[in-house]
């Protein structure tokens, strides 16, 4: 039919505009750290990269602020994942039984928290007063569980361990406990997998705990120090350089601003397609039971 | 698969030999047929259902609370499961809650919560009364409006032709590419906006004085704020946002396509008759759950693009909380602000929440 023609030419005119817009911007950054300096000041990067050079990308790697934020963000989505999820698959298996009596009132009691909150300055008190300020465990704790997360997670526990699977359960003489660890751990793979990924995207991500919490610099997640050199310029971009020539430390400083933008989102961008289907799974869950 | 049945209750009684060990609440031994081997059914009552039980007088409501303590006392270890998150939420989220107090006093640091002075709504009439107070709470709503007027239509679109491309290869490159940008950082988001809008060196404005016109500093200039902040939330968010239209879409009848293709509706109508309709209240719920967060916009992009250019649109409620608390250390003044932030948020989010139950569509509880 000559209207499905015209649809579709439109539609992939629509299509094809929006993944250029979305893509070139991506590219032209990756050209750009790749580029001659040089190159980058009499803007001659346009798509691919001119005069192919390492050079900003040796200055990254060689800043210890930068290797450090690195391993610090490491550390803390390794920990900090395993102790979100682990508290979430605690508190969302006991609300998705039936048997748990008081599974209302616990609901209410961490939906009100989403509902209302303290706001900041009585939570940087109680980290103070925890004694946890300026430590690891303040990018840990005081965000360790997103009610969000706990529903998901309780809509596919109540539907994937069944009622049979617990009856039978409990006709073997299975405790709750032993059944949470034997049985319901096992057949939660999928699920842990969303929430890790769910958890971990944001922990990497987040700058705004380690604003608050933190002093000590040793302590700085890798976004702290992004923030640092590339928006407020405290460490200036072009003191990474030991060896640079007048003339070219502002354009080593561009370059190194792109490397860096490179070097930070690299991680996730490589690792995404994987699990790309798990988050669109995550996100269905989520949103389509409500 | 039934069990079978049992002979005679005394019969198995005296056959099985009295065992203390777990199995044996739960499995009786029973020869129904005379056979060597003894066979365990399983009886999920223990000896209760083989022996019989005395009657006793009880009130319905005695009744119903002994079975709820049962219950309590039967599934005991879910308590315990629970206590540690429960712990954490009573620690970080309810105990601050008491630090609310803060609002109606001047802290004073020395004094401590308690020793501080009762100022009353002091805090709160000093910040109606600051001009720039409403400036700040305009930013806030204008911004998240224009957010979420401006990200909703796009990410529909985006799902509609998604789901119209033929090529499955075309479909998923798009897919990836476009869902990309979510996992860049705040921080990264915003780096590579200062590098695109530098005056001197950004691709924007080589652009521009390609065009013949003069470089301009974007990121200082107030009235462009809220157009560069939403915007590159589109840019970044339309792949993730629009996998929930996406996830709609793909839960159309079928059978009303195959009407449609017999009534020969072409893809316009079809789009228009059978897709947006079916899509809408997912549409609708996600406008009106939204709209109850419309003044708890996020802290992390709007604090990294502010600069002293541009503070007179940049500054929200969330960032001014921030720097009245803990760069100028009024902690008083900044819990006050932010109880304020937080009552107006709980008034939008009942409200629309409520609202979109009505409409008769799942919410949020």
């Amino acid at each position: 039919m000559f209207a499905d023609s015209v649809f579709d030419v439109l539609n992939n005119i629509f299509l094809g505009f929006f993944f250029l817009i979305v893509l070139y911007p991506l590219v032209y950054i990756i050209s750009s750290s790749f580029s001659d300096p040089q190159a980058v000041i009499e803007r001659r990067v346009w798509l691919w990269p001119v005069d192919w050079s390492l050079a900003s990308y040796k200055a990254v790697f060689s800043n210890s602020q930068i290797g450090r934020g690195y391993l610090n963000s490491i550390l803390y989505v390794i920990s900090g994942t395993f102790v979100s999820v682990m508290l979430s698959m605690l508190l969302a298996y006991p609300l998705s039984r039936k048997e748990f009596h008081g599974r209302k009132l616990v609901t209410a009691f961490i939906m009100f928290t989403m509902l209302f909150s303290g706001g900041l300055v009585p939570l940087y008190l109680v980290v103070r007063n925890l004694g946890i300020y300026d430590t690891r465990f303040a990018l840990i704790l005081p965000n360790a569980i997103n009610v969000w997360n706990v529903i998901i997670m309780r809509t596919f526990l109540a539907e994937t361990i069944t009622d049979e699977l617990y009856d039978a359960a409990q006709i073997d003489g299975c405790s709750d406990l032993y059944f949470l660890f034997k049985i319901v751990f096992p057949l939660s793979g999928a699920i842990v997998a969303v929430m890790a990924l769910f958890y971990g995207v944001v922990i990497w991500n987040s700058y705004f705990d380690a604003l608050v919490f933190l002093q000590d610099q040793s302590l700085y997640p890798l976004q702290i120090v992004l923030r640092n050199i590339l928006i407020i310029n405290k460490t200036n971009a072009s003191m990474m350089t030991d060896v640079a020539a007048a003339i070219n430390k502002q354009g080593l400083a561009e370059t190194v601003r792109y490397s860096l933008i490179v070097v930070a989102s690299i991680p996730l961008l490589v690792v995404y397609p994987f699990v790309q289907r798990h988050f669109v799974k995550g996100v269905m869950i989520g949103s389509v039971k409500g | 698969m039934l069990p079978p049945i049992i002979a005679s209750s005394s019969e198995v009684l005296e056959k099985t030999p009295p065992r203390n060990d777990f199995a044996s609440r739960f499995f009786v031994k029973a020869h129904p047929f005379r056979t060597n081997d003894a066979l365990w059914y399983p009886f999920p009552m223990g000896k209760s259902c083989v022996e019989e039980q005395p009657m006793r007088e009880q009130s319905m409501v005695s009744v119903a609370m002994n079975k709820r303590w049962r219950m309590i006392a039967k599934h005991w270890q879910f308590y315990v499961i629970i206590a540690l998150p429960i712990t954490y939420f009573i620690l970080f989220k309810y105990v601050p809650m008491y630090g609310i107090l803060l609002a109606f006093k001047k802290y004073r640091v020395t004094r401590g919560i308690w020793g501080s002075p009762w100022v009353g709504l002091n805090n709160f009439s000093k910040f109606f009364a600051n001009p720039s107070s409403w400036q700040i709470i305009w930013n806030t709503f204008s911004l998240s409006m224009y957010a979420l007027l401006a990200s909703i239509p796009l990410a529909v679109l985006l799902a509609i032709c998604l789901n119209e491309v033929n090529k499955r290869m075309w479909k998923k490159t798009v897919q990836m590419v476009t869902y990309a940008p979510y996992f860049i950082s705040t921080v990264v988001l915003v780096a590579i906006l200062m590098q695109f809008m530098d005056p001197a060196l950004g691709l924007f404005n080589t652009i521009r004085t390609l065009f013949g016109r003069e470089p301009m500093n974007f990121m200082g200039k107030p009235e462009l704020f809220r157009h560069i902040y939403v915007w590159s939330a589109i840019w970044q968010n339309t792949g993730y946002n629009a996998i929930i239209y996406l996830a709609a879409l793909s839960s159309v009848n079928v059978e009303m396509y195959e009407a449609g293709k017999v009534d020969g509706v072409n893809k316009f109508q079809k789009v228009w008759y059978i897709d947006l309709p079916t899509i809408k209240p997912t549409i609708v719920i996600m406008l009106i759950l939204n709209m109850g967060y419309v003044m708890s916009v996020g802290f992390e992009k709007a604090f990294l693009m502010q600069n002293p250019l541009n503070l007179e649109t940049a500054e929200i409620m969330s960032t001014y909380v921030y720097k009245i608390g803990l760069v100028n250390n009024d902690f008083s003044y900044s819990t006050a602000i932010g109880l304020l932030n937080s009552c107006i948020n709980v008034v939008l989010i009942l409200t629309f929440n409520w609202l979109a139950k009505r409409k008769g569509e799942s919410s949020l509880w």
